[in-house]
This record gives structure tokens, sequence and C-alpha cells, in this order.
């Protein structure tokens, strides 16, 4: 079954809108600038509706099944949060519209920064930041803006462990540092002895390190304290990268670790869609002393007035994004907060972390598992190598799970583990649905023995076979032709 | 309340797996003196409790439905059809990842896919991405692109001082970590002197030598061979339109200094006037949110980014292509993804990874349903409207419209009351949202005010602000419960 594209169902005349007749007098038009052709499609508006539903069909969603995508906390997504977000009182507010008119909008945004200040442990937050790497630039550019103000102008390097994702070094770059990557050691841990060297070797020119806490292998640090205290000893502060938050709700707070900034995943650990891609939301907080320096305007309560107002931090790096942040985003994490509470949040981690172990002792002994001697947090990371099935790839078991129903991990990442599924079950997931994971991925196993090319020609039953991406990136079609140059 | 489907009874099976005898166990790793702090936070409510409460705080709002709204300034308040959520709300668009796996993913690549084609047929460019995260953040993209096709040699980025004040902002913060960058061309705008080319006080009249051509020359002016782009944007933030004659003299000098020429565009005026890709531009970036996506206080909206086709191995954001499954089946994928940080890391063209991808399903939908027509009657209606308001405005005693022809749906009024005095009568007295202030921005606009007039504005609210206006202008600003000072964020 494949879809026609929406231009390939036009039919001149078609319209799928109405709208109301001119009830002004009409102005004269500029002389030349009027436009001649507009080559956009017309369709009606149940063609439309078709051709968009019948998309929808080809894609799988959390709602459709199993989403065990590592890194990304694909949970349950309530649908009380898309309720909230439309409420006309916040869906229909301009950005720019008086304070004194949008004060429950704002008290949204000022107790949402208070909650995630509160969860995570840190003195102040902005919620400008649309997702995770935004966050990332955000906190890279205060830290180095906090250093340069403190004299400290010469600090251009940032560490960056090999297991990290690959918005930290990209960030990094786009911040004017340079990146230093830092070894990992033999039980998934930050390799101390790799990190004090390169500290030795950078020391006075160190901005510092982002830390992924638990990381990319699904892995709390066991030497977290230690690797927070070399980099704050050689004068460089530490990044917490977010995005592994939803393992240690309640748990564990980044900022009594010793972090200094951290990114928040909103999308991630706070339960609002992914929408295939974004939007998202990450929100960033700091420590004490870099909370001048955050992106604005932030909702601050006048102490005269008792109103709240937009303010901006007085040593603020400057705005990251036109307005305040995803504020529709926003209203649907407030509203999980609000339904869960303090013990609420620590259920959703300890049942994210027992899903997960629980999973990993299931697949222990059918796939190597690197790390699986170890307690693994929200997420652990097999490989998709297996005894007397040469010539399988992750990338054949990824393909194959498909047709058993389920989406694949996130495959080939971390980089540093070979043939890498990184599996994140997340806590909303039933032990029936990780049981029948547990034993499509077994029973794939079997059949990468048995009937190699089963995996090798899988997906069967999705609605494309597998596509040429080396194809797609020589012959660039970017385009449907009769649209494109004007 | 919380979503976790697993009973004692089952994570007492699975601990057992597992070999824990607790789920506190599973933390060992976790430094004992920092485990299980205790947080605090409101008590947790039901799901009828919390749309109790998230009511009773949007009921502290005035929202747009129940006001006449003539704010616009980067955030506009126009007609989105029904189809559009209602598509938004299936849950195989929503709660989908990046597509990372296209062969469950068909949905969301074609759709991006039809996406970019639409984003092309509007802005007549060879190439479209995904989606950055709002207009400013797609003008800073625009940038370190230009930056990077000029591989370090040059570094002058050159900015109307009527580009949109936040977006000049979010520019100069992804620049300060490269101290080489040199931004040119706003600085006298935000003393208040360039900006105002062509805004006199004398209404109506043809277009003097200080129009503003006169500004576009003189950003020109700027050119030299370390110059890495010059920005513009039409409509501009004051509203005043550049006719595609004047647009394209300006990419001309541009391009014989070797530089790139970058137009940010509101789309809706699209459906009217010239596309950038017709007079010059290499990259039109623009605020997709007038194009199906709702105003929502801020965000979330998109920015669209469209280039040629030359360029694209430079740029930034997720990048849809056609291609052929192995039995040569029509299908979609990322593609170019050598370019992005999961591949490049630190040498990748931006950090960016979550975009707006249902914002642009959102406005992919709007450009659908609009089409080769409806999208031209929402920019006439808006053009129509806006010049009425101000021919209706300007007749208003005290008032002066100071925008000349040609302008699309924004203007600016120069008030005998100070903008925000006027907008507390408006909004108090009148129920409607006056326009916006542009003292902030450009200190000799004192007591000027941007006003916006879209399709979803009628003659008689039109009507209404005129005469609102009229009597606002007649009251005692020593009765004003503000100072009348503008407080600046």
């Amino acid at each position: 079954m494949s879809e026609p594209l929406i231009y390939e169902l036009c039919q001149a005349g078609r319209r799928a809108v109405s709208l109301p007749a001119c009830d002004v007098p009409l102005a004269p038009l500029p002389a030349g600038c009027e436009r001649t052709d507009l080559p956009l499609p017309e369709v009606s508006e149940i063609d439309l509706m078709r051709h968009y539903v019948r998309l929808s069909q080809l894609n799988y969603g959390i709602d459709t099944g199993f989403y065990p995508l590592g890194s990304c906390t694909m949970k349950y997504n309530p649908k009380v949060n898309e309720v909230a977000a439309r409420i006309p009182g916040f869906a229909a507010l301009h950005p720019l519209q008086p304070e004194l008119s949008v004060q429950g909008a704002m008290t949204v945004m000022f107790e949402l920064q208070a909650m995630l200040a509160e969860i995570a442990g840190f003195a102040a937050v902005t919620l400008q930041p649309a997702a995770g790497a935004h966050g990332e630039l955000t906190g890279v550019l205060m830290m180095r803006k906090y250093l340069y103000d403190q004299g400290e102008c010469e600090r251009d390097t940032m560490l960056v462990p090999d297991s990290a994702h690959g918005t930290n070094p990209a960030t990094t770059s786009m911040s004017g540092c340079r990146v230093v990557e830092v070894p990992s050691d033999a039980r998934g841990n930050v390799d101390l002895g790799g990190l004090s060297a390169l500290i030795g070797q950078h020391g006075p020119k160190l901005i510092g390190l982002m830390l992924t806490n638990p990381n990319t292998l699904g892995l709390f640090d066991e030497n977290v304290l230690e690797v927070l205290r070399l980099v704050h000893e050689a004068g460089g502060l530490v990044y917490g990268d977010g995005a592994n938050f939803n393992a240690i709700l309640g748990i564990a707070r980044p900022g009594d670790l010793g972090f200094d900034v951290m990114h928040y995943n909103l999308h991630k650990t706070f339960s609002t869609p992914h929408g295939g891609g974004g939007p998202g939301a990450g929100a960033v907080g700091v420590c004490e002393k870099l909370a001048d320096y955050l992106p604005g305007p932030v909702v601050a309560r006048g102490e005269a007035d008792g109103l709240l107002h937009w303010a901006m931090p007085a040593k603020s790096i400057g705005r990251v994004k036109s307005f305040y942040g995803n504020f529709g985003i926003l209203v649907r994490a407030y509203t999980y907060i609000r339904m869960h509470g303090a013990e609420g949040l620590r259920q959703v981690s300890e049942n994210a972390v027992l899903n997960a172990n629980y999973l990993q002792a299931r697949l222990r002994g059918v796939y190597p598992i690197p790390h699986g001697d170890r307690v693994c947090m929200h997420e652990f990371v097999a490989q998709g190598i297996l005894r007397d099935a040469a010539g399988i790839r992750t990338m054949d078991i990824a393909k194959r799970l498909m047709d058993f129903g389920f989406h694949p991990p996130t495959v080939y990442f971390p980089l540093i583990v070979p043939e890498a599924l990184m599996i994140e079950p997340t806590e909303t997931e039933s032990r029936q649905t990780l049981d029948a994971f547990a034993d499509a991925l077994i029973a794939i196993a079997g059949e990468a023995r048995a009937d190699p090319e089963l995996l090798h020609d899988a997906p069967h039953g999705a609605p494309v076979r597998r596509l040429d991406e080396v194809k797609a990136a020589k012959d660039l079609v970017l385009c449907y032709a009769p649209g494109c140059g004007g | 309340m919380n979503y976790i489907p697993n009973t004692d009874a089952d994570r007492a099976l699975m601990l057992e797996v597992v070999g824990a005898k607790s789920t506190a166990e599973l933390f060992r790793d976790v430094p004992e003196q920092h485990r299980f702090p205790a947080l605090s936070l409101p008590p947790a409510l039901s799901e009828m409790e919390v749309l109790g409460e998230l009511n009773a705080l949007a009921n502290e709002n005035d929202d747009l439905q129940n006001l006449a709204c003539f704010l616009g300034a980067g955030a506009y308040y126009h007609f989105v059809p029904s189809v559009v959520d209602f598509i938004l709300h299936r849950s195989e668009f929503f709660t989908a990842y990046t597509p990372y796996q296209p062969e469950i993913s068909q949905g969301t690549l074609q759709a991006h896919y039809e996406y970019q084609s639409m984003i092309c047929a509007l802005t007549g460019m060879e190439v479209s991405n995904v989606s950055h995260y709002d207009g400013a953040t797609a003008v800073a993209e625009a940038v370190i692109m230009a930056l990077q096709v000029g591989r370090g040699k040059r570094n002058k980025v050159i900015l109307s001082p009527t580009l949109h004040p936040q977006y000049r902002e979010v520019v100069r913060t992804y620049t300060q970590g490269m101290p080489s960058v040199d931004i040119a061309g706003d600085a006298f705008g935000l003393a208040g002197e360039n900006a105002l080319a062509g805004l006199t006080t004398e209404p109506g009249g043809a277009r003097s030598e200080t129009g503003p051509s006169a500004l576009l020359d003189s950003l020109a002016a700027l050119l030299d061979k370390q110059t890495a782009c010059v920005i513009v944007q039409n409509p501009d933030f004051l509203g005043r339109l550049y006719t595609p004659a004047e647009m394209q003299a300006v990419a001309d000098k541009t391009h014989a200094a070797g530089a790139q020429f970058v137009v940010s565009v509101d789309p809706i005026s699209l459906g009217l006037f010239v596309p950038p890709g017709q007079y010059g531009a290499d990259v039109v970036t623009g605020e997709g949110q007038p194009m199906g996506n709702g105003i929502s206080f801020g965000g979330p909206y998109l920015g669209f980014f469209a280039m040629k086709a030359a360029d694209v191995r430079r740029s930034a954001g997720r990048i849809v292509g056609q291609t052929v499954d192995v039995d040569g089946k029509r299908g979609y994928v990322l593609t170019l993804s050598t370019r992005e940080q999961h591949i490049r890391r630190e040498k990748a063209s931006s950090n960016i990874c979550t975009n707006q991808a249902l914002n642009a399903l959102a406005a992919a939908i709007y450009m659908a349903a609009m089409g080769k027509y409806g999208l031209r009657t929402v920019a006439e209606l808006s053009y129509h409207k806006a010049h009425y308001a101000a021919d209706l405005i300007g007749k208003v005693s005290g008032y002066q419209v100071v925008s000349q022809a040609p302008f699309f749906k924004e203007f600016v009024v120069r008030c005998p009351r100070p903008v925000s005095f006027t907008n507390e009568n408006l909004l108090d007295r009148y129920g409607m949202i006056g326009g916006y202030d542009l003292s902030c921005d450009y200190p000799g606009l004192k007591d000027h005010m941007l006003v916006c007039v879209t399709e979803m504005n009628s003659r008689m609210q039109i009507e209404l602000l005129a005469e609102a206006l009229g009597e606002v202008a007649g009251m005692n600003p020593d009765r004003f419960d503000g100072d009348g000072e503008v407080s600046c964020v």
C-alpha cells in the first residue's frame, strides 16, 4: 500500500477551506509586488483528511505499541496533557499581551520553574530552550560567560566522555569551545585515571565536563562524586545532560551531587509527546552562582505588588529563542508533575529501573550485554552479536522486531559498544509487554541461526521494505518537482 | 495518579527474576548520602482535580477568543482550519519519535517531504529542511551556515535594524562564543535612527529618498570582503514591504561582494507577494506559526528554512529525501545525516536534534488545506483590512499613521498618549488587545504603536478600535494606574 503525494491528488478548482468575504473596501495592491503563481495543492477537505489519516496509518507511535528506544524515554503520553494545553485560556494567548492579562499562564510557568528546580536540586530554572540540544547550548554559553566574568578568559576546552550523545560535542563546537574526549573504564564509568591525566594536560584551559548520568550505557557512574570533585578542583564546571533523568526522579538530585547546570528534556522525562521529532522543551536548571546568567525573560514575583513579571537575569547570556519557550509543552509537563507529586515521581523512576533490569535479566545469556553484571538504571545496552549466526547484524535484528509488532531499540549507539542495541522500556509498560518483547528477541536469535535470510530481508510486514539510504543521499530528491524553484 | 500498569504482584515476580529484594536495592550505585531525597512538591492530584486547577488558572487569563486582537510583532492570530488539529490528534503522528526507522515511519516522512515541497513552492527556493525551533533560531542557523560557507574568512554579519529585535538578540546569543564574528548594521537602528527611514511624520505621499530603500542602501554600503551575509526581513518588523526590485538590488550587491543574502519573511505574505526566491535570496527563513499553529503564548512554533541546492550540505537540521525500497517501491528517509550531530559530533553543522516536527506537520496541513487560492485570500483579507484600519485611525484626531505604502498587515501609528496607557484602556474598557509598543526596541519611536490586522478582525472590530482610540486620546493619563514607563525585558 502506498499513498500518493498530496500534489498527486490535486484537481484544479478543489478547495478544502471556506473563508469569509472581504467586508472592508479594497485597497490597491502595490505595483510590481504581486506574485503570479502559487504552486500549492488544490484538494477537497475529504481528500485532505483521508490523505493524512492514511499517512498516519503508515506510522508507529507509542499508542500503537512498545517503543523501547534507548535514551529517548518513549513513555505513555497522558491524554489529559493534550486537553490541558488546548484550554483556550492557555492556547489562545498572545505572548506580548499585558502581564496583567496573563497571570494564570505566568503562574504555570513560575510554578513549573520552582518544581523543576526542586526535583533536580537547583537554585533557578529557565523554561526558554526548545529542546535538549538547545538547553545544552544555553548551559555551555552560561558556563563560558561565568568563567569569563571570573577573569578566566582562556578557558575553552570541554571534556566529553566517549559515551556521550552527539549533541554534547556538537554543542561544544557551536559554543566556540574545543572538545577533548574522555575514555570510559572497564565498568562503564568515566575512567578516573584518564580523566586525571586530561585534567593535568588541559587544567587551566578547562571549561569543564559534560556528563550524562546515568550514562548512555544505562549505568549510574559509581565514582560520580570523585569525577565532579576532580573537575571542580581544576576550576571547571560540570554540565549534566538530563536526557536520562527518568532514572533518578526522587532517587538523586543532580544539584546535590554537585552538577552546576543541567537541562531537562520535558518531552522525555515529563511525558510530553515527541510529535515525530518535536516539539520538545529543554528547560535548564543551574546552581546559585549561575542563576544570573540564565537566558530570559524568566518569570519572577514582584516584591512590591505580589504579581508575576517578566525579568531578564542580571548577567544573562541573552535570549536563546523568541518569547518564553514552548509554552504548550510546558503546560503538559506541569500537568504531569502535578498529577504525580513527590511520591508518584519516585515510583516513575523505580518502575522504569525495575522494568529495565527485568528485561536485562531476561535477555542475559541470549545477547551479549557488556555491563550485564551491573545493575542498570532505566536502560541497558545489549549487542546484536550472536554465536553461530555469522552475517547477522544489529540492523537485521532491529528490522525483524518490526514484524513482531515492536519498534526497534536505539541501534549502533553508544558508539563505544559495537553492534549496540540500546533498550529503554520506561515505567509505563507492563510485565506482559516486556515478556512479549523478550520472547520476540529470543525467537529472533533462534531465527538468526536457523533462517538468517528471514532477518536479512526483514521487515516483511511493514508498509515498505528496506529503503535505499545511499541512493537517497546520492541522487538527492528533496522536493516534489512542480513545487520546486518557484 | 501515575501511569504505571504493574502491580505489587508483578513487581514481586520481576524482582525475583532480577535477583533483588526490593526496588530500592537497584539504586546502590547512587551515593548513599544523596539517595532518596525528600522532594517538596504539591500533593498529587487526580485527573479531575488537575483539570479543575488548570481551568481556574486559564480563567485568570484574557484569551483572544473573547477579545479583539490587534497585536502581532512576530506572533500572529490567524484562522486555523478544523482539519489541522483533528489530524494532529492522530496518535500515530503525535506519539511517534524522530523517524530513524523509516519502514514504520513513512507517515511522518512523507508528510515532511510534502512540507518541504510546499515550503519550496511558497518561498521559491530549491530545498527546505524540516524546521528549526522558531523564526529567531532559523535566522541564527542561517548566520552559522553563512559563516561556514565563508570558511572562516568572512566573519561580518549585516543585520537590518528592522529584523525582529528578538531575532537579532538570538543571533547575538548564538554567536557569542565566536569572538571573530562582527555583527553590523543594526547598531544605529538600536539607537533609533536608521530603522526609522521611511517613517515620516507627514502621512501619505510618495516614497522619498529617505524611504525604506535608503535603509537597504545603507546596509549594502557596509558590504566588504569580510561579509558572510546580509539579513533583511520582508515585510520588515515595522510592517513595511520592500518591492522585489528593491530587494533584488541589495541581493545583487550582496552577491557582488561574495556574501549570502538571507531573507526572513512572513509566510502569509507569500500568498500574495513575490517570493524571495525570485529576488535573489540564498536563504529564506521565517516564523511558520501563522500557518496552522495556534498562538499558544509564544510556542511551540516552527522556524522554516529554505535554501539553494548548492548549500544543502552545509546546512543544519533534518531533511527528508525520496528513495526506493528493495522492491523499487517509492519511499522516504532522513537523508544527508552526515551533516548532523549524531554522526559528525563536534564537526556537525549544528547541534540541533529535536526540531518542531509536529508544528511542521500542522503547517503542511495548513498549506495543503489553504492551497493555491486560500492562502492568497488570507493574505488579501489581512492586507485590505490592515489598510482600512490605517485609513480609519489616520482620521482620528491626535493619531498619525506614519507608515507609508506599501505595507502588508502591520503599520506604525503615533499615539497622543503613551502606548502602555492606551493599551491598558483598550483592554479594560473595550476588550481589545492593542498593538505593540515600539519604544522598548526603538527609542526614537516613543508613543509609537505597531498595529496588526488579520482576517480574524471584522470590520466592526476595526471601526470600534478607531472609535476607542479616539476616546482614549481624550482621557487623562494622570489617572493612569501605571507610571507610563514601559518595563522593557
